[in-house]
C-alpha cells in the first residue's frame, strides 16, 4: 500500500510539524517514507509545500508525480488549490478555510471557497476557529492532522497520537495534552462528514 | 540491531561523516547545505570527539581550514551551497594540486530551479575542472554510505572528493539505516609527500602530470564502482543514462522495472567504458541528469556519431530547471497521467520580509530619503534584505553575489553616479564585504555604505554571524573616519532620526558607514522562549 500527500501552507504556519509527527509514526510502523521539504528563502512568508510519500514498499522519487496525490492537506485554502494538478482524480483535499492574506492581490475568499467546492472530495474546516474553541490557538496544525488522519488508511491514528507524544514530549505534558485534544477534535469532525 | 532514523539527505551526509571518524566540519551557511553542519553541531558524537564545528567566515576560509586539517592527517568535511564553490575556488583548485592527506570531502549542494539561489551552476563541472572525483548520491541511504566511502577513497587515492547534492536530495527525508561500526578519528600525521603541498611551479608541474595520470585511474575506479551500475533490459530500442537523483525519477515511471538498459551513474569521472557498453546495446541514448548537461555534452561530439543522443540540449528533457517524475515521463514518451488543470483562482505568493523585521524599517527610512535624490541607486547584496527589491518597498537596484554591494557602489560612484548607496547584511559583510570597504577607504570613494545588522545569518535560519558585536570596530579598523560611522535603530518611531543620519551621510562626500542594528525577529522570538 502507498499513500502520497501534499502538505501546503504559508511559511511559518507549521506544515513541517505535521510532517514530523507523520514521519515519527511511519518510522514506528515500519513504513517506507520520503518527504521533500522547502527551506531557505521561500520560508519567509511565501508559499511552502512538502511532498510526503508513505508506502509499505520502497519509494523511488522524492517528488510526487502529477495526478498521483491521494491527499492535499493545507493550512490555507488558496494554497490547497495551488497544488490541484498533483491531486489524483479520486484524491481528497483537506483544508483550513481561514485565509492567510499577506499579498495585495489575494483572490476573493468566496471565489476560493467556490473553487474548492468544485472538487468531489473536499473536507474544509475552519481550524483556526476550532483551535480558538478548544482554547488552544497554536494547535491548528494538529487539528488538521487529525482531520487528515481520518483519510489516511496507511497509518493507525493511535500511532499518530504516539507520534505527537514523542515529538512534543520534551515541551511538557500540558502541550502534549493540548495537541492530542486538537488532533481528536480534527479527527472527529472529519469523521462526521 | 542497526538503528533506523528519518534523515534529510544533508543529515545523512553529516551522519556518514561522523561515523567515518570526522575531526572537523568547516562551512558557511547556504541553502540547501546548511543542515549538514547544523546536524553535526547538535550531535553527541561531535561533542564527545571535540569535532571542530564553528561556522567559518566564508567558504574560502572554510576550505582552507579543512585543507589544513587534512594536511595534519585528520578527516575534514567542507560544506557549502553551489555558489559557495565560487568563493572557495582558489583553495579548492589548490587542494587538487596538494592532494589530501587525511580524508577531505567537499559537499557542494546545488540548487537547480533556483529555489533559494541566483543561478543553477552545476558543481560536477568543477570536479572535472579540478580533476577530482565526484560522488552523487541517488538516495539518502546512499548519501550516508557514500560519505563514509568518500573519506576512505580520499585517503586511498590521496585526493579530495566532492559530494554533489541537489536540493531534492539535500532537503528530502527518508529512512536511513546506519552501519554500527563507527570509525575512530585519525591520529595527527603529516603528509608522506610533503613537496606537493608547496605549489611552487617546480613542484606543481610534477604534481600536475601525476594528477593527470591519477584522473585516469579515478575513471577506472568509477567503472568498477559499486555506486555505478549497468543493468540490461528486454527492450533495446532505447538506452538510458541516469545520474544521481534522476535515477529515482526514471524508476518512478516504471514501477514494475525499467524495460530499457540503464546506466546508473553516481561516481565520476564519468565512466566512459560503461557508456560504450550501453551504446553497444542500442542506437539511441537518453541522458537524464539533474542540473546542466555535463554528461550529455561529453557524449555529443562535434562530428556525427552512430548513436543518437537525447537530453537537455535537444530539449527532450527541460533545458533548465530541476527534473521531476513528470519531466522524465515526458522525455520517455509515456502518456501523461490524468490531472486536474491548474486553478485560475490562485495568486503567486512570493517570499517577503517578516512583519516587524528591522530590514523593513531601514528600507522604509532609506526610501524616504532617496525620494529626494532621483539619480541615486541602491546596490544591495545577498541575504533576507535582498527581498527589499519586492513591492511595495522596491528599495533595491542590484544584487549579484556575496559582497558586490559595497564594491559595485564604488565603481558606480567613480563613474559619476550619486548618491551611490551600498546595503549589506552583517554576516555578508564579514563574509565578503570587509575587503571591499577597505578598497573604498583607500580610494576615498564618495559612497554611503549601510550594514543592516540583525545580529545573525537570517536567511538560512539564524546561524551565528562572525562579526557580531564588533561591526563598528571592524569599520574603524579598516580606516573609516569614526565621525562617519553612524549607528541607528530601525524602528518606526525612529524614522525621523534615521532619515536625518542617512541624509547627512549621503551629503558627506567620502566613505560613510551606517550601521542599522536590530535583532532578527525570528531569532529574538527564539531567544525570548529560551529565557
Amino acid at each position: 500500500m502507498k499513500q502520497d500527500i501534499i502538505l501546503a501552507g504559508v511559511g511559518g504556519q507549521g506544515i513541517l510539524s505535521i510532517a514530523t509527527v507523520i514521519g515519527s509514526a511511519a518510522l514506528e510502523q515500519g513504513l517506507y517514507l520520503k518527504q521533500a521539504e522547502v527551506h531557505g528563502m521561500s520560508q519567509r512568508g511565501g508559499d511552502v509545500q512538502s511532498h510526503l510519500r508513505l508506502s509499505s514498499d520502497p519509494i523511488h522519487s522524492d517528488l510526487i508525480p502529477h495526478g498521483c496525490a491521494d491527499l492535499i492537506v493545507s493550512l490555507e485554502p488558496m494554497e490547497a488549490l495551488r497544488y490541484v494538478p498533483w491531486l489524483a482524480p479520486e484524491g481528497w483535499i483537506v483544508t483550513n478555510t481561514a485565509p492567510f492574506v499577506n499579498i495585495p492581490n489575494y483572490p476573493d475568499p468566496e471565489a476560493v471557497k467556490a473553487e474548492l467546492n468544485r472538487f468531489p472530495h473536499c473536507v474544509a474546516l475552519d481550524v483556526d476557529a476550532m483551535a480558538q474553541e478548544i482554547h488552544s490557538p497554536r494547535s491548528a496544525n494538529m487539528i488538521l492532522l487529525g482531520a487528515m488522519a481520518a483519510m489516511l488508511q496507511i497509518l493507525d491514528p493511535d500511532k499518530l497520537r504516539d507520534g505527537i507524544r514523542r515529538i512534543f514530549g520534551r515541551k511538557g505534558e500540558e502541550i502534549v495534552t493540548a495537541n492530542i485534544k486538537a488532533f481528536d477534535a480534527g479527527f472527529a469532525s472529519a469523521k462526521r462528514r | 540491531m542497526a538503528e533506523k532514523q528519518l534523515l534529510l539527505g544533508d543529515e545523512a551526509v553529516a551522519l556518514g561523516a561522523l561515523h567515518a571518524g570526522l575531526s572537523g566540519v568547516y562551512a558557511y551557511p547556504g541553502t540547501p547545505s546548511t543542515e549538514i553542519t547544523e546536524f553535526i553541531q547538535g550531535h553527541p558524537l561531535a561533542k564527545e570527539g571535540n569535532v571542530h564545528r564553528l561556522w567559518s567566515s566564508n567558504e574560502k576560509t572554510a576550505m582552507e581550514g579543512a585543507l589544513g586539517m587534512s594536511y595534519a592527517g585528520k578527516r575534514a568535511l567542507v560544506c557549502m551551497k553551489h555558489v559557495g564553490m565560487n568563493v572557495c575556488m582558489d583553495p579548492f583548485m589548490g587542494s587538487a594540486m596538494t592532494g589530501a592527506n587525511g580524508g577531505l570531502v567537499v559537499a557542494a549542494c546545488d540548487d537547480p530551479s533556483m529555489h533559494s539561489s541566483q543561478n543553477e551552476q552545476d558543481s560536477r563541472f568543477l570536479g572535472a575542472f579540478a580533476m577530482i572525483p565526484v560522488f552523487e548520491p541517488s538516495s539518502q541511504q546512499e548519501a550516508y554510505e557514500m560519505t563514509r566511502a568518500a573519506f576512505d577513497y580520499s585517503e586511498k587515492r590521496g585526493i579530495p572528493v566532492m559530494m554533489r547534492l541537489t536540493t531534492r536530495m539535500a532537503h528530502s527525508r527518508a529512512v536511513v539505516t546506519e552501519n554500527p561500526e563507527y570509525r575512530a578519528q585519525n591520529e595527527m600525521h603529516t603528509p608522506a609527500h610533503p613537496r606537493q603541498w608547496v605549489t611552487l611551479p617546480v613542484n606543481a608541474r610534477v604534481r600536475n602530470r601525476q594528477l593527470i595520470k591519477d584522473y585516469a585511474a579515478f575513471e577506472e575506479d568509477a567503472v568498477s564502482s559499486p555506486f555505478n551500475a549497468l543493468t540490461d533490459g528486454p527492450d533495446h530500442s532505447l538506452g538510458i543514462i541516469a545520474c544521481g537523483i534522476a535515477y529515482n525519477y526514471l524508476m518512478e515511471n516504471f514501477p514494475d522495472g525499467c524495460p530499457y538498459p540503464v546506466l546508473k551513474v553516481s561516481q565520476y569521472p564519468f565512466p566512459r567504458a560503461l557508456a560504450r557498453q550501453l551504446a553497444g546495446m542500442t542506437d539511441t541514448l537518453l541522458v537524464l541528469e539533474e542540473g546542466q548537461p555535463l554528461v550529455e555534452e561529453r557524449l555529443r561530439g562535434v562530428f556525427p556519431t552512430a548513436t543518437r543522443i537525447l537530453g537537455r540540449i535537444d530539449e527532450t528533457v527541460n533545458r533548465d530547471g530541476e527534473l521531476n517524475p513528470d519531466a522524465v515521463r515526458k522525455a520517455l514518451g509515456l502518456p501523461a497521467r490524468a490531472e486536474y488543470p491548474a486553478s485560475q483562482v490562485v495568486a503567486p505568493r512570493p517570499p517577503a520580509l517578516c512583519q516587524g523585521c528591522g530590514h523593513r524599517d531601514f528600507y522604509t527610512a532609506l526610501n524616504h530619503v532617496m525620494q529626494h535624490y532621483p539619480g541615486g541607486k541602491v546596490f544591495s547584496d545577498i541575504g533576507c534584505y535582498t527581498l527589499g527589491y519586492m513591492a511595495p518597498l522596491n528599495a533595491v537596484d542590484t544584487c549579484v553575489e556575496m559582497g558586490a554591494s559595497f564594491t559595485m557602489a564604488q565603481g558606480a560612484a567613480y563613474s559619476g553616479l550619486w548618491p551611490a548607496v551600498g546595503v549589506i547584511g552583517d554576516s555578508t559583510f564579514t563574509h565578503s564585504g570587509m575587503t571591499g570597504l577597505l578598497d573604498a577607504v583607500n580610494a576615498k570613494a564618495d559612497v554611503t555604505l549601510c550594514i543592516s545588522d540583525n545580529l545573525t545569518t537570517g536567511m538560512t535560519g539564524g546561524q551565528d554571524s562572525a562579526g557580531t558585536g564588533r561591526i563598528e570596530a571592524i569599520c574603524a579598523g579598516l580606516g573609516v573616519e569614526p565621525a562617519h560611522i553612524r549607528t541607528i535603530i530601525p524602528l518606526p518611531k525612529n524614522y525621523e532620526e534615521m532619515e536625518k543620519v542617512i541624509r547627512e551621510e549621503i551629503e558627506y562626500h567620502g566613505v560613510s558607514v551606517i550601521v542599522s542594528r536590530r535583532e532578527c525577529i525570528q531569532t529574538a522570538k527564539r531567544h525570548a522562549k529560551k529565557q
